[in-house]
């Protein structure tokens, strides 16, 4: 079983980091995560359950709540086992790579001493899994990148990226839902809308979704 | 109906902001001077939540099509109904027809504008702000234009029958251009070094143009570093409104209330939420100081805020029952100090 780190965050919430690397998740880490942001939900004294890349943060009412007494409770959600069984679907997202769709693809092919069409093929490779939503309306942060194209985010993020920007930031890789700032490294562009405030639920892409990327277009 | 005649810089429709969403990645989003938001909404009678105008910088003139009560607080905007001066903090009546100018406000950088009723768009994801970047909720997702018609809500029995009335704003800004925060070090306070630290704490930082209802892009003397350099960014964690977060030029910046929900940048403080309405009336340009304080402080000046409001709650809900009657003068017709 991996440590737990809890810290306060302000005054009116609190971050539980899982594992013993601030650098590297692990998919069993993350299932308990979703297990315990499943039954933090319920809580009373809790306002929100924000579950990240193998951390957890839960929004409270600083006034109505005992920080010790919550931190117990996570440490205490922390030992049950979580369900066995896989949850989520398989999902297909085509992308078009490089060109004016992805104009950092020439500098992570750079920063990973490959040619970019291998960036591109290690991109499309893996089947990754939905960690969680987060940072913008319906963007899912994915784990599974090959770490071999991995790639810092930009020195200073970008004022707009488009939506359906494909990218990778550190570790990380995602599709920006909505036209926005950002700091990832982008790579391609996919075509798929992936947040409808209309919709039941708003997003299409949920924790547990197994996702593939595929070449619409390659452009180098 | 509104009828917006000039929507100002940044007019946008705003309630205390969106629950429980953020596990779809929305923002919690609202009046980035809930305070001064939810003041407005109690003086005309509305629930604390209501959806009420977010006036940005003044400048906004609109014309009432029918009779009304309108509260407005927040930056104080020379506001005039008709060319009679109507003060801040106050709420007064609005006959039909009735035409309201906002100037540019002196200090502060936010105004709220409640109407009796609220202000009536469909409510989107639980809430009725607007989500600029995400473009829904609020008026059609969007900021307000020159011309538009904002629907009104059905005013309550009392509203209708109220007079002008003022009440005491919270604790406002001895320096207008200098506000004074207090904040309590973040998860990775530890990570900077001692000389950053200092610098956090004792420098002058300036609000950057660059910096929006997302957040405030900061200026200082020298960038904050941390002891050691990593190779990547922390993994994604979930991050809240007053959330200081250091990207890796060393400018920092504060999150607000349409802040991303997750976020990779190392904390070194968070702003407390008792403080985030001063940061709302920040302006452009303006300066902000970090103090640091601790829990139990941020939790006592939350109580105190709690204080203030249920202070105005009981004055109003007296006045409305005839035990504290103040002298029957209307706000439209008191000089300007």
């Amino acid at each position: 079983m991996t440590t737990l780190k809890i810290l306060p965050l302000g005054d009116s919430a609190l971050v539980c980091e899982a594992g013993t690397s601030s650098t590297s998740a692990t998919l069993a880490t993350q299932r308990r995560v979703w297990h315990v942001a499943a039954l933090a939900r319920d809580w009373p004294d809790v306002r929100e359950v924000v579950p990240g890349m193998n951390n957890l943060t839960l929004l409270f009412d600083p006034l109505a709540t005992d920080i010790e007494v919550l931190g117990a409770r996570l440490r205490d959600a922390w030992q049950t086992q979580p369900a066995a069984g896989e949850i989520g679907r398989d999902i297909e997202i085509p992308v078009h790579y490089g060109g004016k769709h992805g104009p950092d693809l020439a500098d992570v092919a750079k920063h990973a001493h490959l040619q970019p069409k291998t960036v591109v093929q290690r991109h499309t490779a893996p089947e990754y899994i939905v960690y969680f939503l987060g940072f913008q309306p319906g963007f899912a942060y994915l784990g599974g990148l090959d770490d071999s194209i991995a790639a810092p985010r930009r020195a200073e993020p970008r004022l707009s990226v488009p939506a359906g920007s494909v990218g990778i930031g550190g570790n990380q890789t995602g599709i920006y839902p909505l036209n926005s700032p950002g700091g990832w490294q982008i790579i391609g562009h996919a075509t798929s809308a992936l947040f409808d405030p209309a919709a039941n639920p708003p997003a299409l892409l949920a924790p547990g979704d197994r996702v593939r990327f595929t070449i619409a277009s390659l452009d180098l | 109906m509104i009828d917006i005649q000039r929507a100002g810089l940044l007019t946008t429709v705003q309630d205390l902001g969106r629950p429980r969403q953020r596990e779809f990645g929305v923002a919690s989003g609202g009046a980035l001077d809930p305070l001064a938001c939810a003041v407005a909404n109690r003086l005309v009678g509305n629930d604390l939540n209501a959806a009420a105008l977010e006036i940005t910088m003044g400048t906004c003139v609109m014309r009432f099509t029918s009779a009304t009560l309108v509260a407005l607080t927040g930056a104080d905007c020379h506001a005039d109904l008709d060319g009679t001066p109507v003060w801040s903090w106050w709420r007064f009546p609005v006959a039909r027809g009735q035409t309201l100018t906002l100037r540019p406000s002196r200090f502060g950088m936010r105004t709220y504008l409640a109407v009796a009723g609220g202000i009536d768009v469909p409510e989107t994801l639980g809430s009725r702000s607007t989500d600029l970047s995400a473009a829904f909720g609020g008026f059609e997702g969007r900021a307000l234009r020159d011309a538009d018609r904002v629907a009104i809500g059905h005013p309550s029995a009392a509203a209708r029958n109220a007079e002008a009335l003022g009440v005491r704003p919270p604790l406002w800004l001895s320096d207008p251009l200098a506000h004074r925060v207090r904040v309590l070090p973040g998860p990775e306070y530890d990570d900077f070094t001692a000389a950053t630290h200092k610098s956090f704490w004792e420098n002058p930082w300036q609000v950057t143009p660059n910096s929006n209802r997302m957040g405030y892009r900061l200026s200082g003397p020298e960038p904050l570093t941390r002891k050691k350099n990593r190779l990547h960014d922390l993994l994604s964690h979930g991050v809240l409104p007053g959330v200081i977060q250091v990207p890796p030029s060393g400018q920092p910046i504060i999150l607000l209330a349409d802040a991303q929900t997750t976020g990779g940048y190392p904390k070194i403080g968070v702003v407390i939420s008792a403080d985030l309405w001063r940061l709302g009336q920040a302006r452009l340009g303006s300066t902000l100081y970090f103090s640091e304080c601790t829990p139990a402080e941020a939790r006592e000046a939350l109580r105190e805020q709690l204080r203030y409001l249920d202070q105005i709650e009981r004055a109003l809900a007296w006045h409305d029952r005839g035990i504290l009657h103040s002298p029957k003068i209307p706000a439209v017709t008191r000089q300007r100090a």
